[in-house]
C-alpha cells in the first residue's frame, strides 16, 4: 500500500516539467552568477597564484615552476615597498577625506531646499562618469603648460609670477593630486550611503536630542554619527577596497610617477607584468593585495555588525 | 514648575493655519490635556511650546518669560514622544544620563540622579540593556525616566500611551498620574484619546482645526460642552443631536432612558422612538433608534445600564424621555451654546 504511494510520487515527480522542480531551478538561476564569479574572479584568482610561483613571461609560452623565488625577489625590491607605502598612504589620506566630506555633504544634502534634487544629480555625476574619461580631465587640468589651476590663480593675483606648480612632475604634488582626483571620484558614492543613512534615523529622534539639550556638536557625535556608524563603516569598506586595487587614476595621471613616489601595488603590477613582460613578477605583486583586501573586508564586516547589533 | 501660556500663538502650513492665534494658560503645576481629533493642531501646538517648531507669529511664555526665539535646549523642557525617541545605540543608563551629560553634570551627579529615575520608575534591572532589548512599556518608562532626571520645569508629553495595548496603558494612566501628583511639575500632555483626557486632564482644552472650542474640567466639557463639536466629540457614544427651528438640542445617550424608568421625578421631555438595533456592551445596552413624529427624524443613541432589565426589541416603537434639565442648547447657525429660552 504504502509502496505503491511512494511508486506514485516517484512518477509524479519524474513526470512534473523541470521548471516546478525547486531544487533545479534554483541551481538554474544561480548558475549565471557562479559561471561569472568563477571565470572572471576565481580563474584569474588561481591563474596569478600559479604564475606567481612559475617563471611566466609575456613572450615565452613554457614555463617552470620556480616555488617562492619571485616572492623573495619582491621582498627585496625598494620599489616594491615604495609602492606598498604609497598605497596605504594614498588609501587612508583619500578615504579619512572621503569620509569626512561626505558625512558635512549628506548632512548639507539632508536638509530640504530649492533644487535639491539638482544638487543631489550633479553630485552623483563624478561616480557615473567613466573613470578613465574623469581621470583625463583632470590629466588637462593638471597639464603642467596649460592647467586651469595656475592660469586662474594667477589671474587672480594667488599665485606670484614665480609660483608655476607642475601638479603631477613635484612628487607631493603628484601625490596629493591623485588623492584629490581620487577623493573627487569616490566622494558621491559614499555620499549617498551616507544620507541614506542620515534618512533612516527617525525625526524624533533628533527632536529629543533637541529637547534634551544636546547642541550641535555633542548631537553630531553622540547622536548622529554612532547612529550612522555601521552604514558609513560600508561606505569606507568600498572605498577602501577600490582605492587599494585601483590602478586607472594613478595610470593615467603620473604612471607612478615622478621617481615611483605615486606608484601603488596595481599600477607596479601591472607596469611589471604587463608592460614588463615579467608576468610571474606581477603576479606575485598583485597578490599582496589579497591578505590585505580579505584582513580589512573581515575586521570591518564585524565592526559594522557589532554596531548593528549594540 | 512654571506657567506655560501662549499669546496669539499660529502655525501656518502652506495654505492653512494647524494653530490658528491660541491662547493658552496652563497653571503651574497643573496637568492640562490637549485632546483633538488628528490634524486639530494638538502636536504642532506642544511642539512649538517645545521650542521644535517655530510660530508664524503668536508668543510661547514659560515662567512668565517669553521663549519664542529660544532653542528647545533654552527652555528646560522635558518631552515625552509617541515613538519613545529612545537612542537606539546607547544602554538604558545612557539615554536617561544622556540630558544631565548635555547639561554638564558632574559623573557622580549623573549616577546619583540616573539612579534615583530609574528607581522612580522601577527600571533600575534593566540600566545595563539596549532599547531594542525592552518591550513596549519598559520603553514608555525609560523614557519618561529620562525626561524626569534633570528637573525640568514642564514636561511635555506627545500620546505617550498610544503604544501600549489596552491593558497596560490603563494601569500606565494612573502611574503617570501618580508621578506627576508627586513632582507636581507643570505638564501638558497631548492625545486623541477622550478616556485618557478625562482620566488624567485636571483640566482639558478641545481643539478642533487649530483653535480651542473649550477649556475646563474634565465635567465641565463632558456635561456642559461649548458647542456642538464638543459635544460630539466628547463621550462615546456622542452626545444625541435633535434639530428644531431655530435651536439644536442635545442631550446625552446615559440620561436617554425608557419613559417608565424615569418616572416622576421632575420635569421630564418624552418622544417616541423606533428601535433600529441594540447592542449589549456587558455593562451597558446601546439603543440605537429613529425619532418618530412630531420630532425631525434624527437618529438618537441611548445608553441604558445592565440594572435596567425591560426588554427592548428592534423594529418597535417605545416611548423614551429625557430629563427637561439634561437638555443643551446650542445655536442651530454657530453651534454655539445658548440659552435655552426659544429665540
Amino acid at each position: 500500500m504504502s509502496a505503491s504511494i511512494a511508486r506514485q510520487r516517484a512518477a509524479a515527480g519524474r513526470n512534473r516539467p523541470w521548471c516546478d522542480d525547486e531544487a533545479l531551478l534554483g541551481r538554474m538561476l544561480l548558475a549565471p552568477a557562479v559561471i561569472y564569479i568563477t571565470a572572471l574572479v576565481g580563474f584569474p584568482f588561481f591563474l596569478a597564484i600559479f604564475y606567481s610561483l612559475s617563471d611566466a613571461t609575456v613572450g615565452s609560452t613554457t614555463l617552470h615552476f620556480v616555488g617562492l623565488r619571485n616572492y623573495e625577489g619582491i621582498l627585496q625590491d625598494p620599489t616594491f615597498w615604495r609602492s606598498l607605502q604609497n598605497a596605504i598612504v594614498f588609501t587612508l589620506i583619500s578615504q579619512a577625506l572621503v569620509v569626512v566630506l561626505g558625512k558635512i555633504l549628506a548632512m548639507a544634502l539632508y536638509g530640504d531646499f530649492r533644487g535639491k534634487w539638482l544638487v543631489r544629480l550633479l553630485i552623483l555625476l563624478p561616480w557615473v562618469a567613466p573613470m578613465s574619461l574623469g581621470s583625463i580631465g583632470w590629466l588637462w587640468i593638471f597639464d603642467p603648460v596649460y592647467s586651469i589651476i595656475n592660469w586662474s590663480a594667477r589671474a587672480l593675483h594667488i599665485f606670484g609670477p614665480e609660483i608655476w606648480p607642475v601638479w603631477l612632475g613635484q612628487p607631493d604634488l603628484a601625490m596629493a593630486s591623485v588623492i584629490l582626483v581620487d577623493v573627487w571620484r569616490l566622494l558621491p558614492l559614499a555620499t549617498v550611503i551616507i544620507l541614506a543613512g542620515l534618512s533612516a534615523i527617525p525625526q524624533d529622534i533628533h527632536d529629543a536630542a533637541q529637547v534634551d539639550g544636546a547642541g550641535f556638536w555633542r548631537h553630531l557625535f553622540m547622536i548622529n554619527i554612532p547612529l550612522v556608524m555601521p552604514i558609513m563603516l560600508v561606505a569606507l569598506l568600498f572605498g577602501i577596497v577600490f582605492t587599494f586595487t585601483d590602478m586607472i587614476v594613478i595610470f593615467v595621471l603620473t604612471r607612478g610617477g615622478p621617481f615611483d613616489t605615486t606608484q601603488v601595488i596595481a599600477s607596479y603590477s601591472f607596469f611589471t607584468g604587463v608592460q614588463g613582460g615579467d608576468l610571474a613578477a606581477g603576479a606575485a605583486i598583485s597578490l599582496f593585495l589579497f591578505p590585505v583586501l580579505a584582513a580589512v573586508a573581515v575586521v570591518f564586516l564585524t565592526l559594522a555588525r557589532r554596531a548593528e547589533v549594540a | 514648575m512654571a506657567t506655560v501660556e501662549t499669546r496669539a500663538l499660529t502655525k501656518r502650513f502652506e495654505a492653512s493655519n494647524a494653530v490658528d492665534a491660541v491662547d493658552l494658560l496652563v497653571k503651574e503645576g497643573e496637568f492640562l490635556v490637549l485632546l483633538g481629533p488628528s490634524g486639530c493642531g494638538k502636536t504642532t501646538l506642544l511642539r512649538m511650546l517645545a521650542g521644535l517648531e517655530t510660530p508664524t507669529s503668536g508668543d510661547v511664555l514659560i515662567g512668565g518669560e517669553v521663549v519664542t526665539g529660544l532653542a528647545p535646549r533654552a527652555r528646560n523642557v522635558a518631552m515625552v514622544f509617541q515613538s519613545y525617541a529612545l537612542y537606539p545605540h546607547l544602554s538604558v543608563r545612557g539615554n536617561i544620563a544622556f540630558p544631565l551629560r548635555a547639561a554638564g553634570a558632574h559623573r557622580d551627579e549623573i549616577a546619583n540622579k540616573v539612579e534615583t529615575a530609574a528607581t522612580m520608575f522601577g527600571i533600575q534591572s534593566l540600566l545595563q540593556r539596549k532599547p531594542r532589548q525592552l518591550s513596549g512599556g519598559e520603553r514608555q518608562r525609560v523614557a519618561l525616566a529620562r525626561a524626569v532626571v534633570r528637573n525640568p520645569v514642564v514636561f511635555l508629553l506627545d500620546e505617550p500611551l498610544s503604544n501600549l495595548d489596552a491593558k497596560l496603558r490603563a494601569s500606565a494612566r494612573d502611574e503617570l498620574q501618580q508621578f506627576q501628583r508627586r513632582l507636581g511639575t507643570t505638564t501638558v500632555y497631548v492625545t486623541h484619546d477622550q478616556v485618557e483626557a478625562m482620566g488624567l486632564g485636571e483640566r482639558i482644552a478641545v481643539l478642533d482645526r487649530g483653535r480651542i472650542r473649550q477649556l475646563g474640567t474634565p465635567l465641565e466639557v463632558y456635561h456642559d460642552p461649548a458647542d456642538t463639536f464638543v459635544a460630539t466629540f466628547m463621550g462615546s457614544p456622542p452626545m444625541n443631536l435633535m434639530e428644531t427651528d431655530h435651536v439644536i438640542r442635545g442631550f446625552r445617550p446615559e440620561h436617554c432612558l425608557p419613559r417608565e424608568v424615569l418616572g416622576d421625578g421632575g420635569e421630564i421631555t418624552p418622544f417616541a422612538l423606533t428601535v433600529t438595533r441594540i447592542e449589549y456592551l456587558g455593562a451597558d445596552r446601546l439603543i440605537y433608534g429613529t425619532l418618530e413624529a412630531p420630532n425631525p427624524a434624527a437618529r438618537v443613541i441611548a445608553r441604558l445600564p445592565s440594572t435596567i432589565t425591560l426588554p427592548i426589541e428592534s423594529g418597535k416603537r417605545y416611548e423614551f424621555a429625557v430629563r427637561t434639565r439634561e437638555i443643551k442648547y446650542f445655536d442651530r447657525e454657530t453651534g454655539l451654546k445658548r440659552a435655552p429660552t426659544a429665540a
